[in-house]
This record gives C-alpha cells, sequence and structure tokens, in this order.
C-alpha cells in the first residue's frame, strides 16, 4: 500500500513537471495536498473538500429501480399453469405429443425467455439458507418454485418433470438415440445426486456457495453467455443426453431427489397401459430412462431364505455404515469448509502471516485493507469450520444412509405380476404409452 | 388350484391396502412437512425481494465486474456521488498517470470506453458525468479515484440491468466478498451520507 502510493506520488510528481506553466499552481496545491493527506487509509477520504457552487446545480446520482416483481408473479402463474397442463395431458389425456409440446414451451419461457433463472432445483438453496441463516428470507417467488412441483409430484408422479423444467426439456429434446443403461451403473449412478443433493445443501447451509447454479449445466444456453468450461460441460451434457437419455435429471439433479422420494407416495401416477395389463412385453424397452419394471419371476424357497438371511445382516449394519461414512465426512470436513470465502481467506491470511507463502491475493490485500485485526477473521472463521465439521458429519451420515438403504432395496424383492413404472424414478414422459396395443385399442374406441 | 388362486388374490388385495395405507400416511406427512416450511418461510419472509449490490467501502475495484457478469456488458456501473467529489481540476480518475495535457484528448483518459464526460463549471473546478451506456463497470476510474482523491466515484449494481441471478456470478468471483443480497426496497449502497 505504502508502496503504491509512492509510487503515484513519484507518477504526480513526474506529471506536475510536464503540464503548462498556468496550470503549474493548482496541479502544485493538489500535489501538496495529495502530499499531506496520502499516509491515511486510501479509501473514500476526503481530500479536496467538496465546493460550494453559487449557480451550478450538483446532478443526482440516479437509481434506477429494480426491475418489476410483476413478471416473477407471472413466472408463479405459469409454473402452476404449465404444472396443471402437465399433469392433465400426462394422467388424464394420456398425450406423449401434448407433453412433449408443453415441453418445449416451458423450455422456450422457463428457459430462453426468463434465462432459467429462478428454477425449482436452485431454490432448494434459497429454502435452505432462509432454514438456517436468520438473517436471509426467501422471497415468495422461490418459496413458490421449490414447494409448488413437491405438491403436484405428491398427487400426480413426477409430471414437473415431464414437461415443466426447462432442464429436463432441454435435454428430452435431445435424447435421439437413447440406449439402455446397464442396472448396475445405473443403481451406481443413481446414487449421485444423492451426494450433490446433500452437498448443495450443506453450503448453502453455512451460507458458502450455490452450487447448484454455479454448475448449472444448460444455465449458460438460457442466456447464451457463461463461461467457456460451463458451455462445453453443458455440451458434453447435451451429447451425452444424444445416447443415454436425460443424464442431468437421472444421475445429478439434486432437486429430483426430492421429487423421487414424494413421488413414491403420490396419490395418482402415470400407467404403462390405460387397463389391465396383458403382459405383452412391447413397452419392456420402451422407456429411455429404465424406470419400466418388469415382472418378477417366481422365487424359489431356499433363495427366499437366503434373502431374509441378507436383509438381516444389511439392516443390521446400516448404523455401522452410517457412523463409518459420518466419520469420513468430518475428516473431509476442513476441506469442504475451504469452499468458504472467510475459511479460506483466513488460511490465506494465515499462511501469508507465518511467513509460508510470499506472495499476496487480491483477496487478502483487500482484508488488508480494511484494517480489520486478523484475530476476529481466524474466530469467525474458526466457527465456521466448527460448523462444517458438524455439517460434514451429518453429510457423511446421509450418504452413509442412503447407501445402506439403497443396498437393502436391492436385496429387497417384491412380487410383481405386471409390467409398471418405478414411481420414483418414473419422469411421466408418455413415451411407453403408444407402446402398450390396450392403449391403440383405447384411442380407437375414442375417436 | 382353486384355492391357491383365490389365496393370492387375496394377498394381492392384502399388499395393495397395505401399500396403499402407508402411501396416504407418507403423503399426509410430507404435506404436512411441507405446509410446516412454507409456514416458517412465509411468516419470516417480506413480500419484496432481495437484490445484488456492492458494498463500495470493501470494493477494492479489481475490475472482475466487467468480466463476470452474465451480460455482455456487465450490469455493474460506475456511480458518481456529485457532493463528494471534489471537482478537482486534476482527477486522478479520469485522466491517465501521465497525461499529456489536462484536457479531453482520448490519449490523456484513464477510462478505455470513454465513458466519464469532462465538464468546465467554474475557475478551477471541473465536472464528472459517468455516459452509463459506455460504462463497463472496469472500476479502473473507482481505482483512480479512491487512491488520490474523495472516492466519490465507486461501483454499483445497476437494477434496470442486473438479471437478479440466484447465485451472482460476479459475487462468487468477488475477492473482497463486497457483494451482498439487499432489500429490493433499497437496492442501492450508495456512498456518503444520504
Amino acid at each position: 500500500m505504502l508502496w503504491k502510493s509512492l509510487e503515484g506520488k513519484s507518477q504526480l510528481l513526474l506529471f506536475s513537471t510536464r503540464v503548462n506553466r498556468h496550470l503549474r499552481f493548482t496541479s502544485f496545491t493538489i500535489f501538496i495536498f495529495v502530499l499531506l493527506v496520502l499516509p491515511d487509509v486510501a479509501f473514500g477520504v476526503e481530500r479536496f473538500p467538496p465546493p460550494q457552487f453559487d449557480d451550478h446545480e450538483l446532478p443526482v446520482t440516479t437509481v434506477p429501480e429494480p426491475r418489476r416483481d410483476l413478471y416473477e408473479y407471472l413466472d408463479v402463474a405459469a409454473l402452476l399453469a404449465a404444472l396443471s397442463l402437465a399433469s392433465y395431458l400426462a394422467l388424464k389425456k394420456r398425450s406423449r405429443r401434448g407433453v412433449f409440446l408443453l415441453g418445449i414451451f416451458s423450455l422456450l419461457y422457463f428457459g430462453f425467455w426468463r434465462k432459467g433463472c429462478v428454477c425449482s432445483i436452485g431454490a432448494t438453496q434459497n429454502i435452505v439458507l432462509a432454514l438456517f441463516e436468520s438473517g436471509y428470507t426467501a422471497p415468495i417467488t422461490v418459496i413458490a418454485f421449490f414447494i409448488l412441483p413437491l405438491i403436484f409430484t405428491l398427487f400426480f408422479g413426477r409430471t414437473f418433470c415431464a414437461a415443466v423444467c426447462p432442464l429436463g426439456a432441454i435435454q428430452d429434446v435431445v435424447a435421439i438415440r437413447p440406449i439402455k443403461v446397464p442396472s448396475w451403473l445405473e443403481h451406481a449412478l443413481r446414487l449421485l445426486p444423492y451426494i450433490y443433493l446433500s452437498a448443495a445443501v450443506l453450503f448453502a447451509a453455512t451460507g458458502s456457495a450455490f452450487i447448484i447454479c454455479e454448475y448449472d449445466p444448460f444455465v449458460a444456453f438460457f442466456r447464451r453467455s457463461g463461461s467457456l468450461n460451463m458451455l462445453i460441460l453443458g455440451a458434453c451434457f447435451l451429447l451425452v443426453g444424444v445416447f443415454v437419455g436425460r443424464p442431468y435429471c437421472r444421475f445429478l439433479c439434486p432437486y429430483g431427489v426430492m421429487l423421487n422420494l414424494v413421488s413414491k407416495a403420490s396419490k395418482w401416477h402415470v400407467t404403462i397401459t390405460p387397463g389391465e395389463c396383458i403382459q405383452c412385453r412391447l413397452c419392456e424397452d420402451s422407456c429411455p430412462f429404465g424406470s419400466i419394471e418388469r415382472p418378477t419371476q417366481e422365487l424359489r424357497i431356499h433363495n427366499r431364505a437366503e434373502g431374509k438371511k441378507m436383509l438381516a445382516i444389511l439392516i443390521s449394519l446400516l448404523p455401522l455404515f452410517i457412523a463409518l461414512s459420518s466419520w469420513l465426512g468430518v475428516l473431509i470436513s476442513p476441506a469442504l469448509s475451504r469452499v468458504h470465502a472467510t475459511v479460506s481467506l483466513a488460511e490465506r491470511v494465515w499462511l501469508e502471516d507465518t511467513g509460508k507463502i510470499e506472495e499476496t491475493t487480491d483477496a487478502s490485500e483487500a482484508f488488508r485493507r480494511t484494517g480489520r485485526p486478523t484475530e476476529e477473521l481466524y474466530n469467525e472463521a474458526l466457527t465456521l469450520k466448527k460448523r462444517f465439521t458438524f455439517g460434514g458429519g451429518m453429510f457423511g451420515a446421509f450418504i452413509g444412509l442412503v447407501i445402506g438403504i439403497k443396498l437393502i432395496n436391492l436385496s429387497i424383492r417384491r412380487r410383481r405380476m405386471d409390467y409398471e413404472v418405478n414411481r420414483g424414478t418414473c419422469l411421466s414422459c408418455g413415451r411407453c404409452f403408444s407402446y402398450c396395443p390396450i392403449e391403440h385399442v383405447r384411442l380407437k374406441k375414442s375417436s | 388350484m382353486c384355492t391357491i388362486k383365490s389365496n393370492t388374490m387375496q394377498e394381492k388385495r392384502n399388499i395393495i391396502t397395505r401399500r396403499d395405507f402407508i402411501r396416504n400416511g407418507v403423503r399426509g406427512s410430507c404435506l404436512l412437512a411441507l405446509g410446516g416450511v412454507v409456514g416458517l418461510l412465509s411468516s419470516r419472509s417480506r413480500a419484496n425481494n432481495t437484490v445484488w449490490q456492492i458494498d463500495p467501502y470493501r470494493c477494492i475495484a479489481c475490475g472482475n465486474c466487467a468480466t463476470y457478469c452474465v451480460l455482455e456488458v456487465s450490469a455493474v456501473k460506475c456511480v458518481h456521488k456529485f457532493a463528494m467529489c471534489g471537482y478537482c481540476k486534476l482527477c486522478t480518475g479520469y485522466f491517465e498517470p501521465q497525461p499529456n495535457a489536462l484536457n479531453t484528448g482520448a490519449e490523456n483518459q484513464l477510462c478505455p470506453t470513454g465513458a466519464i464526460k469532462r465538464g468546465f463549471v467554474e475557475d478551477p473546478y471541473y465536472e464528472y458525468i459517468i455516459d452509463e451506456p459506455l460504462c463497463i463497470g472496469c472500476g479502473k476510474c473507482v481505482k483512480g479515484c479512491n487512491a488520490f482523491g474523495n472516492g466519490s466515484l465507486f461501483l454499483q449494481v445497476r437494477h434496470d440491468r442486473c438479471l437478479n441471478c440466484n447465485n451472482c456470478a460476479i459475487a462468487t468471483a468477488c475477492p473482497s466478498q463486497a457483494f451482498r443480497r439487499v432489500s429490493a426496497d433499497q437496492p442501492y449502497l450508495l456512498k456518503g451520507k444520504d
């Protein structure tokens, strides 16, 4: 800082030798003034008293109002209308074409027109932040974006994913040649959204970052601007999406986790057939998202006993699982805490102060310029780190719980007589409708 | 054969009712939980939203605002608090460190887009007005004004342009943590008294 002001002074000195003679007096007085005042902190200091003009009116600093809220209320209305229409089209009308067209509309409206912000997926973080941070209050529109799809899913299944979410719609459009993901890979990848969600909750609750928004792969397309990395990531997702149906929705979307769980308890849900399943197997491979479950074969008796044993072992191992991954969570919590700007700044300042690092960063210089005592920063960082230790433990415990339940679920065999959709993972897109012969009979009757 | 069939039918019906019962229970508790969250949040929530703004006393004019905004031309622009300005003839926010002359020649100006208009008021005072459409929010003038002037030039998010992203891209890149959410009622953090 001192060096910089010295440099500035020398520049001024040079400068004052250059200018015309009649200018010299004023610049010299300014120069003297600068010399006298500069040792102070160079931050908004009144070095030159503002002049009092007799016949000159000072212009006013303009403060344009934020854009009207009107659009946001319109967004909520559009969301409500789109959700209702999607549920009607998927469950009552059973029209894949209708669902697809509504998806295109949502892509254009929520995506390209409203630039994909605020979206239900990201709103999760606002809700979490509002719950944990008393200083932050979530706007009504954000609450509506978070809650409405959940309520609709509770009654109609994931019709939000089918035709309302712009991120889903953009992937639905490119899903041209979807291949079947092997079952073991599908099960493993389906765990990723849980990890993503719990990390997002951890970072939002500690006020560190909104990682869902930061790493939203498609928002750069919606805005038609963004960092190169995010554009490349988005392009990769779309490219993969040609061959793997909706990769983001299935293997990453954190909001999808909640919708998945809620959808399992939905009152009504899309069915493959409008009547009775005749087990013709025609729909078997129609789902690009692997959400159609086949009828189970009869299990042999000794198989069943073995399965029960396995289940008992897994259930008794569950607490161990949770404890272990919770411990792992605590172990990695120092690394997680560095996402918070204050913690990383405190560590940087500490490294510089102890002489372990020579050069400074913008952040550490900015901190030193404020003149805040480093102790205060360290204390703040320590409190945050403690929160992260607790949060990391919870984060780990949750992941342990999810993996444990996944294993338990895999070893439970439910008897299924017909081809059915998996209520949790089915996106209600309606692709399977046309594969069912009963559906064709229905359509003929109605026409 | 017949009894087995009727048994399985019975069993099937039983399973369905049990599942439906669980499903209804879960749905009811989900609704209650969602209602609780909404109630809790909306009791605290005000009708108006928050917007992003820069605390000018924390800003170090690093230049990130010009490049990190999702808009092609940043929503952050330089703002002039005229009541704080010294109306200097030699404005270090306007002139390059070593100008050829103290006039409005482009080669003397610090601003890369020439967005500051310099006008004569009375001897020896000059007024500096920001031509906002030209300003790109690079903060060069802010740095100059802070270093040798009164600090009357500073950066602010202009809300007629800001998209109010849920996660402001500049805020994540800001080294001095100068960005914060403020109430949309008072969307500016201006320097000075009023």
